[in-house]
C-alpha cells in the first residue's frame, strides 16, 4: 500500500504507542524498583525516577540473593541463572536435535508405519507436560533422576512442533536435490549433514529462539523436580522469594534479580531475531 | 565412455505400466536424444539408466556391466537436471567440486578439475559466488560442470535447457553440442523439444506412451517416419495426414483425386490408408505441370523467408510450406503438386508406415 492516509497513520501509532507503554510500564517499574534502597521504596507512593542503587542491589543479588526474614540460604541469582542457561540451552538444543533427526527419518525413509509414527508424534502435542506430569514425574523418581540436571532437562526434550516445522521444511526442499547429491554419492546423513543442515540454518535459528525460551520459562517441572536449591532455576526462584509467609521481602534486591531473570531472553531474541524472522518467513531454495 | 545398453526395459508403478519395453545399444561416445511429449516415459527411462528409480523387467548395462542393482553414485555417471538441483547453500566452487569432495580426492586435483571445467565452460568469475547470484544460463553451467568434473562415461541430460529463455536456449544448445565434441562422451538427453532434439541427436529414441516409437538419426526419423505419431510430433509444422484409398498404384483423395505413387509404394494391396506428406513437399505447380490439387487457404502465416498455408485438402486440414516469394495469402487457391517421392502411407489402423 502506497497510499497515504495521515488519520489512519496516526490512529495506528498511537495504538502501538499504548501497546508498547502496557508492555514496557511493569518492566520499568521493576528496574525503578531495583535502583532504590530498601527506605527509599517503602515510602508511599513509589518512587518513579530511578535511584542510585542498581548496581549495588542487582550484584547483591547476583553475587548473595535477597535476605529474607524467616527464610534461610537464600541461593544467589549467579547460581540459578546457570541453572537456568543449562537447563534452557539443553532443552533447545536437544530438542532440535532430535526434532531434525525425526524430521530427517519422517520424509526421507520409506519405512514400515511412518505414517502412524508421525501422528503418533504429532498427537503428543496434545500432551503438554502438565497433562501427564504424575507418569513423568513418577519415571524419573524412578530413575533416580531427581534433582539432577538430566531430570530437568529430559522429559522436556522431545518436541512435536518442531519436528512438524523440520518436516514442513524438508518438504519443500526439491527432490532434485537429494537426487543430485545421491549421484555425487552422498550418503543418507552425509547429505542430512551437508545439504539440509545448512539449509535449515533459519528454522533452525527460529527453533532454537522458541525453545530457548519455553526452557527459560519452565516452572511447573523445575518446581517438582528440583527441591535441592542447587538446581534451581531463576523464575522458580522467583516464584518462591516472593511466597514466604510472614517474611520481610527485601524487594530492591529481588527485582533486580528479576531484571537480572529478563536479560539472557531478551538478549537471545535480540541476536536471533533476524534469523528468526527469516526462519518463519523466507524460503531459501 | 562407455557404451549403454538397454534390454526389454519396463517400469511399472503399482499395476500401471509407464514403460513398456525399449531396446536400444547406444554406441560409445554416442549422443541420444529421448523426446516425447510429456508423460510419455522419456523422463522416467533416463531416471532408470540413471538408478534414481527402479527397473520392474530388463536390463541395463553400462560399459560391460549390468548396472540393475547399482547404486547411481557407482554407475559413473553424472546427471544435469532441469531445475539445476545447485546446492543453494553452497558456492559455485563447492557445488562443483561436492562429488569431489565425498569421493575423498586431494584438493590439488580437485583444484585441477574444476578450474579446467570452469575453463571450458567460462565460469572462472564465478566460482566464489551463490547459486542464487546467477543467471539462469550461469546455473545451467554450473550444473554442467559438476557433471564434467566427474570425468563420467555417460552423460545424462534431463530437460536441461527448458528453465531458459529462448535466445538463452539456443545458446546453450550450442555449448552443449560443442562440448560433446569436445568431450566425447557417451550421452543420453531427455526433451520434449524437437528442434533441441534434431539438432542435438547423433540417434534420436522417439517416445509415445512409454514405448519406443522410433530409433533413428535426425534425418532418417524426420524423412521416413516409423508411425503416423512420429510424423505429426517431429517437424513443424507436423507431417499432414490425408486419409487414401489404394487402386492400382494411384492413392485416391476423399474428394476423386488421384495421385500416382512412387515406384516403392506402388506394391500397396489396395484398401484404406492415410497419406503422409511434410508441408514443404508440396510445390506451386508450374504451368505445363498440371495442378494436382487446390488448396482452399484459410490463414496463411508469414514467417520471413517461407509463408505456411493452413487450408483444407479433401476436406482436412493441412499446411504447406511455400515460398513467401510465392505470394499467396489469405483466401488464396494456389494449385499445387505433392512430390510424391517423399510421400508415405500409414496404416489406418495402427498407423504404421506400409515400406
Amino acid at each position: 500500500m502506497i497510499e497515504r492516509r495521515p488519520i489512519a497513520d496516526m490512529i495506528g501509532h498511537l495504538i502501538l504507542l499504548a501497546a508498547i507503554f502496557i508492555v514496557a510500564f511493569p518492566i520499568y517499574l521493576a528496574v525503578i524498583a531495583a535502583s532504590h534502597t530498601i527506605e527509599g521504596l517503602s515510602q508511599a507512593p513509589m518512587p518513579l525516577l530511578p535511584g542510585a542503587e542498581l548496581l549495588t542491589n542487582t550484584a547483591k543479588a547476583l553475587f548473595d540473593g535477597p535476605q529474607m526474614v524467616g527464610v534461610s540460604g537464600a541461593t544467589p541469582a549467579i547460581v540459578l541463572l546457570g541453572n537456568s542457561m543449562i537447563m534452557a540451552i539443553s532443552i533447545a538444543v536437544g530438542k532440535i536435535v532430535i526434532s531434525l533427526l525425526s524430521a530427517f527419518a519422517i520424509v526421507y525413509f520409506r519405512f514400515p508405519l511412518r505414517n502412524f509414527f508421525f501422528w503418533m508424534i504429532f498427537i503428543t502435542l496434545m500432551l503438554p507436560v502438565e497433562v501427564r506430569i504424575i507418569p513423568t514425574y513418577k519415571i524419573v523418581a524412578d530413575l533416580g533422576l531427581l534433582d539432577t540436571y538430566t531430570g530437568l532437562v529430559l522429559p522436556l526434550i522431545a518436541s512435536a512442533t518442531a519436528t512438524f516445522l523440520f518436516r514442513q521444511f524438508f518438504m519443500t526442499v526439491p527432490d532434485e536435490l537429494v537426487e543430485a547429491a545421491r549421484i555425487d554419492g552422498a550418503g543418507p546423513m552425509r547429505f542430512f549433514w551437508d545439504v539440509l543442515v545448512p539449509l535449515s540454518r533459519t528454522s533452525i535459528a527460529a527453533m532454537f529462539v522458541i525453545q530457548f525460551i519455553y526452557g527459560w520459562n519452565q516452572y511447573l517441572w523445575p518446581l517438582l523436580i528440583a527441591s535441592d536449591y542447587q538446581y534451581q532455576t531463576i523464575v522458580l526462584a522467583i516464584g518462591r522469594l516472593i511466597r514466604a509467609p510472614d517474611a520481610f521481602y527485601e524487594w530492591p534486591v529481588i527485582m533486580g534479580m528479576a531484571v537480572l531473570a529478563l536479560l539472557p531472553p531478551v538478549a537471545v531474541v535480540l541476536l536471533m531475531q533476524r534469523w528468526f524472522v527469516k526462519g518463519l518467513v523466507e524460503t531459501e531454495k | 565412455m562407455a557404451k549403454v545398453s538397454l534390454q526389454g526395459v519396463k517400469k511399472n508403478y503399482g499395476s500401471i505400466r509407464v514403460i513398456h519395453g525399449v531396446d536400444i545399444e547406444i554406441k560409445d561416445g554416442e549422443f541420444i536424444v529421448i523426446v516425447g511429449p510429456s508423460g510419455c516415459g522419456k523422463s522416467t527411462l533416463l531416471r532408470m539408466i540413471a538408478g534414481l528409480e527402479a527397473i520392474t523387467e530388463g536390463s541395463i548395462g553400462i560399459g560391460d556391466r549390468v548396472v540393475n542393482d547399482i547404486e547411481p553414485r557407482d554407475r559413473d555417471i553424472a546427471m544435469v537436471f532441469q531445475n539445476y538441483a545447485l546446492y543453494p547453500h553452497m558456492s559455485v566452487f563447492e557445488n562443483i567440486s561436492y562429488g569431489l569432495r565425498i569421493r575423498g580426492m586431494s584438493k590439488a586435483d580437485i583444484q585441477k578439475r574444476v578450474d579446467r571445467a570452469a575453463d571450458i565452460l567460462q565460469l572462472q568469475p564465478y566460482l566464489q559466488r551463490r547459486p542464487r547470484e546467477l543467471s539462469g544460463g550461469q546455473r545451467q553451467r554450473v550444473a554442467m560442470g559438476r557433471a564434467i568434473v566427474r570425468e563420467p562415461s555417460v552423460f545424462l541430460f534431463d530437460e536441461p535447457l527448458s528453465n531458459l529463455d529462448a535466445k538463452l536456449r539456443v545458446q546453450m544448445r550450442l555449448e552443449i553440442k560443442r562440448l560433446h565434441q569436445q568431450l566425447g562422451v557417451t550421452s543420453i538427453y531427455v526433451t520434449h523439444d524437437q528442434v533441441e532434439a534434431m539438432t542435438l541427436a547423433d540417434r534420436l529414441i522417439v517416445m509415445n506412451q512409454g514405448r519406443a516409437e522410433q530409433i533413428g538419426s535426425p534425418a532418417e526419423v524426420y524423412s521416413n517416419p516409423a508411425t503416423t505419431y512420429v510424423g505429426g510430433f517431429i517437424g513443424s509444422p507436423p507431417m499432414n495426414f490425408v486419409p487414401c484409398k489404394v487402386e492400382a498404384g494411384q492413392a485416391v483423395l476423399d474428394d476423386g483425386t488421384s495421385l500416382a505413387l512412387p515406384e516403392r509404394l506402388r506394391g500397396t494391396p489396395a484398401g484404406a490408408y492415410i497419406l503422409g506428406i511434410r508441408p514443404e513437399n508440396m510445390h506451386v505447380a508450374q504451368p505445363g505441370q498440371g495442378a494436382q490439387f487446390t488448396l482452399a487457404v484459410d490463414v496463411a502465416e508469414e514467417l520471413g523467408a517461407d509463408t505456411l498455408l493452413h487450408g483444407k485438402i479433401a476436406g482436412t486440414d493441412v499446411v504447406v510450406r511455400l515460398p513467401s516469394t510465392a505470394g499467396f495469402h489469405d483466401n488464396s487457391r494456389p494449385s499445387l503438386v505433392a512430390d510424391m517421392a517423399q510421400v508415405h502411407l500409414y496404416d489406418r489402423e495402427s498407423g504404421r508406415n506400409i515400406h
